[in-house]
Formats: structure tokens, sequence, C-alpha cells
């Protein structure tokens, strides 16, 4: 016996003395009968294992070029407004003059963003309690077929494009809010019902993973010390879950901040500044669409515009930053 | 085995759109951009010149008349379309491009039925689209406040119309919307809506066409300037065209698509046409210089 092949019998001789395993016996191997290339060479495993690793790296690489480049491009036309053109950054936000082919004086983002945010704040507190009712619905009360119903439903919400939405608000949410409400029909109002069909499916299928992450034993507990099932579901079910509620809430919020199509075709395009919910208005999204086709690059009013964009990047990032926040402090 | 298939067919994959585009170099391309009014006619005619010419590859997109002027500008494209000229474009030097009017497309102020007026004088239209006229009583129709509906900013269609009626006022902040056909469906179904389209869209028994001095808005009153509300429908190219891309120009100029194509999407050919406009709005008569 060498020195490795003895201290290796000390291990196992302890293994044996403490109980851990019963019997163990040692086989001699010749040297010589050993392949040494075969041991030493790549086996067709680890070749399969390295390209594998290998093509995942290069995605990774390009999707991460892919966006540097995104944010690079977007940051370099959006900031060519303040670099180039001189505009104030704080006329930039707080304004609400909009006409860049005026002139610097005439780049005034307020109205739209806060159009923009009044939609995404409007349709995500009117799609939450439906929400969290439905998700209660298919989590607590039933689980079978009624359950898998809903699913589909939800999923087959999700699928249909935004300009179906859009168009079905043009002629019938519009020509519905002009006779109750009259004026054109077209605002933030016809926007937030649109928004709130199209955010519903997503707060609602994070929500129903919310409660179905609640673990058993605490509703079991709830049970046991007496509480029904609505005092169970308002005391224990919703507080647990709240965290992954507000990160539903805040993945709806960004889908509703990002929408341009279905947004565009209801509110109306007119950079004011809001007075009522029925007052047309304009999104930074459905600006960008509608106008982006009709500048010239490189101009004030297409700087202007690649600002906007600048603006919803920024944002989207804050809702991203915002679900990750929340997420560690569950 | 299997990772080993997968991975090969993910590089395929990733590769394949470099076969493709390099397959599509054997034919002569020609990419035409912009103007989306001028877009139904131009993909007509690419598709009929195909036809006769099987190796040409004409590919049509909108994007607007600004992209239009911006991409044949920077080389992008072979030929960029715009309802404005060029030189009235900031940050477009006109002066590197050719200009082929290739039609005239006739615009039309409209309003909703019931808004009792279906007549204007240019100057009440200013007053409406400059805010100053706020209710159709005062242009002598019912009592019913008046809701301006603009084409987006810096349109082909918007930006003709101010220039020829607001004459350089600035137009009042109101509802802007991307599309003829979006405007039309708006107005036809909206009590007191104004707003303004072209021709070949304005055949809706829903809307209400109005004439500016009782002249009435048809292709017949354009060629004299009689109905002043009209605008060139343009092809830039970048310096001098290349064979392919001048070859199909002078099919869209020739007397075929003029006489039976153009009419059909609803234009005016270029060659009825008894006065010119430049870019200042001054006009010239021709005098049958043409026919």
């Amino acid at each position: 016996m060498n020195k490795h092949e003895q201290d290796l019998q000390e291990v196992v001789d302890q293994a044996i003395a403490q109980q851990k395993v019963a019997h163990v016996k040692f086989k001699k191997i010749d040297p010589e009968s050993v392949d040494i290339t075969r041991l030493t060479s790549q086996s067709k495993e680890t070749r399969q294992e390295r390209w594998g690793k290998g093509l995942t790296a290069l995605a990774i690489v390009i999707i991460a070029i892919l966006i540097v480049a995104i944010i690079g491009f977007v940051g370099v036309h959006g900031l060519a407004t303040f670099v180039n053109d001189k505009v104030n950054i704080f006329h930039f936000l707080f304004s609400s003059s909009w006409n860049p082919s005026a002139g610097k004086d005439h780049v005034g983002a307020a109205a739209m963003i806060v159009t923009s945010f009044a939609v995404t704040l409007l349709a995500a507190l009117l799609a939450t309690p439906f929400a969290i009712a439905i998700a209660l619905f298919m989590t607590e009360y039933e689980s079978g077929k009624q359950t898998r119903f809903l699913q589909s439903v939800m999923e087959l919400l999700v699928g249909i494009p935004s300009v179906v939405y859009g168009f079905l608000g043009l002629t019938v949410i519009v020509p519905v809010i002009r006779t109750i409400f009259g004026g054109t029909g077209f605002g933030i109002l016809a926007a937030t019902l649109i928004l709130f069909v199209m955010v519903l499916p997503t707060i609602t299928s994070l929500t129903v993973d919310a409660f179905k992450a609640v673990p058993k034993d605490l509703r079991q507990s709830s049970a046991a010390l007496g509480a029904t099932r609505w005092q169970t579901i308002y005391h224990v079910v919703l507080r647990a879950a709240r965290p992954r509620i507000l990160t539903a809430i805040i993945f709806g919020m960004a889908r509703a901040f990002g929408e341009a199509l279905a947004v565009q075709m209801v509110i109306g395009n007119a950079v004011l500044m809001p007075y009522n919910l029925v007052s047309p208005a304009a999104t930074l999204t459905s600006q960008l669409t509608s106008q982006m086709g009709n500048t010239v690059m490189g101009t004030l009013p297409n700087n202007a515009l690649w600002s906007l964009a600048l603006l919803l990047l920024i944002m989207s990032l804050v809702f991203n930053f915002l679900v990750r926040l929340i997420g560690k402090k569950r | 085995m299997h990772k080993l298939k997968l991975g090969k067919s993910l590089i395929l994959f990733l590769a394949l759109p470099l076969f493709l585009v390099g397959c599509s170099k054997d034919h002569a391309k020609i990419t035409i951009v912009g103007s989306s009014a001028l877009q139904p006619l131009i993909e007509q005619a690419g598709n009929d010149y195909h036809l006769a010419h099987l190796n040409s590859n004409i590919i049509v997109q909108g994007g607007g008349s600004g992209t239009g002027l911006s991409q044949v500008q920077a080389g992008a494209v072979q030929v960029g379309t715009s309802d404005v000229f060029a030189d009235t474009q900031k940050g477009i030097d006109a002066s590197k491009l050719r200009d082929y009017q290739v039609a005239v497309v006739g615009i039309v102020p409209i309003a909703n039925k019931g808004v009792g007026v279906s007549n204007l004088s240019p100057k009440q239209l200013m007053a409406i689209f400059t805010g100053k006229i706020t209710n159709w009583r005062q242009v002598g129709g019912k009592n019913l406040h008046i809701i301006v509906i603009n084409r987006s900013r810096g349109s082909g269609t918007r930006t003709t119309f101010e220039n020829l009626i607001l004459k350089g006022k600035e137009a009042v902040n109101s509802q802007e919307q991307d599309s003829n056909g979006t405007v039309k469906k708006i107005v036809s179904t909206t009590p007191g809506t104004i707003s303004y389209i072209s021709f070949p869209y304005a055949n809706d028994p829903n809307i209400q066409k109005l004439s500016m001095d009782h002249v009435q808005p048809t292709n017949q009153n354009i060629p004299t300037n009689k109905w002043p509300l009209w605008s060139y429908e343009h092809m830039y190219t970048k310096g001098k065209p290349d064979k392919e891309t001048a070859a199909f120009i002078t099919y869209i100029l020739s007397k075929k698509v003029q006489r039976e194509l153009v009419p059909k999407i609803g234009y005016l050919s270029i060659n009825e046409m008894k006065v010119t406009r430049d870019s200042q709005n001054r006009i010239t008569k021709v005098g049958g210089a043409h026919e």
C-alpha cells in the first residue's frame, strides 16, 4: 500500500467505526492496463459541454452588445436636444409648450409626461381590484373548470394585438364616452379603459402566482385558529402576498406606460395639458409614433422626439428597478 | 448528440439572414421610402413594372415625407417621396436632390354632416383653424361648438394646408390624427368637427365636403388653380439617379401610368396642369406647354 491508499483506508476505517458505511473493499488496479490517453483526452460529453457553454456565451454577448447599443443610440440622440440644440432640461420637463419646429422655446414635454402618468396610474388603479378579485377566485375559491376557463380567457386577452384594442376603442368606447360626456370622446378616459383591458391579464396572472406562492401552512394555521375563509384571505393571504402583488402592479404599469398604438388611436393626440378626463391629450408614445415619420433626422423636431424616447427608456428602467427593489425586500 | 445538432442549427439559423441578404443583391434593387399618400400609386406602378421587367426589384415603404427626404439625403434609399418641397424642410439640402413631380393631389376641407355649412371663404377657414371662430353659428351654421381635427405636425397634407390657408399663422392646438382614414372616420361621427383630407379619401357620403368661395372641390378645378388647395407628389433622388431608378421614374411619368393609373388612384396627372407652383407658392401659367 502506498501513502495515498493508506490515507484512503484510514478514512474508510473511520467511517466504518462511526457506522456510516458497512464495508468497503479496495481492488488493486494494474497501472499497465489503464489507457492513459483515453482518460486524459476530452470525452464527447466534455466537448458537448464546451460547445454549449460557448454558444450560450456568444448569445449573451450578442444580447449585451444589443442592449448597450440601444441605450447608447437613444441616449446620444435624446441628449442632442440638450447638448446641440441647447434646450434647457428643466424647460423640457416642466413646460407644456410643444411645437419643436417653432424653435427651442417650444420643446416642453410636461403635458405628455403628465398624460402618460395619468393613463398609467388610472389604468393600474382600475385594473388592480379586478385582478385581485379574479386571482382570489381562481386560487382560493375555485380550482377546477372555472379556473382553467378564466386562465384561457386571460391568455386570450394577452394574445390580442394592440391595434385590435385600439380599433375597438375607436369604434365602441370613444362614441360611448362622446354620448355620455359630450366633446369628441377622445381623451384620457378612453385610453384608460383600453389600457385597463390590456393590463388586466398581466396583473391577474402575476397576482395568481403571488397567491399560489403563499405557503399552505399559513392558511391551515389560520383555519385551525378558527378564522373564516374571508378572515384568512384578508389577514393572511393578502398580507403575505403583498410584495408580489405590488410587483404585478408595476409590471402592469410598465406595459401601460409603453403602450403606443392602441393609446394613440383613442387619446386624440393634442399636446395640451389635460384639464379633465375627456379632453383630448397626448402621451409620450402617441407623439413618438405619430410624428417620427414626419421629421428630418438631426433637426430639432427629430431630436426632441428622441428625447421623448430617452424619457420612456429611463422610465422603463425605473419600473424594472422598482420590481427588483420590491423583490429584494421580500 | 442532440445538443450538438441544436448548436449547429442555431448557427445556421443565425447565418440565414446573411444568405438571404446576399441573394437579393443579384437584382437591381430600388428602394422607395416616404410619403404615405404616394405609396399606393408607387406600389401599383412597381408591380406593373415588375411584370414587364422581371429582374427589377422595387421595394416601396411609407414612413412619412420627412423620413423619405432624410433617407434619400443620407443615401440610404434610391428614391425619397414627399408631399412637400424639399427646400421647405429644415435640415434638408435641396440643392443635392433632384425633384421629379409625378402627380398632383387636391385637398378638401371637410366637416361633420350636422354643422349646417357647406361653403366657407378661405378667411373663415383661417379663422377657424387659428381658433378665432369657435362656433358654427359665426359662419352661418348651427349653434354648435367647432372641434378642429388637425393632421399630425409635419405631415405633408398639413404643411400644404397651413401654407395655403393659414399663410404662416400658427394653428390652434387641437386633436391630431395620423391618417386620412382616421380623420374621415372621426369627422363623420363626431358633431361639430372640421378637418381636411386629400381627394382620394373624400368620396364619402357621410362627410360634408366644404367648397371655398363657392368653388367646388373637384379635379376639374385644380389644373387652372381655381381650386387652390393642392400639392405636388414628389419623387426625390440624390443627384443623378442610377440607370434602373431613372428607368422606373420615366415609367411613372409615362403616358400609360399618367393616363390610367394616376386618375384611378384619385390623383391628377402632372400633364394636365395648366399652372405650376414653386416652393414659395408662386403660381405660373404653363399655357398648354405639355399636352
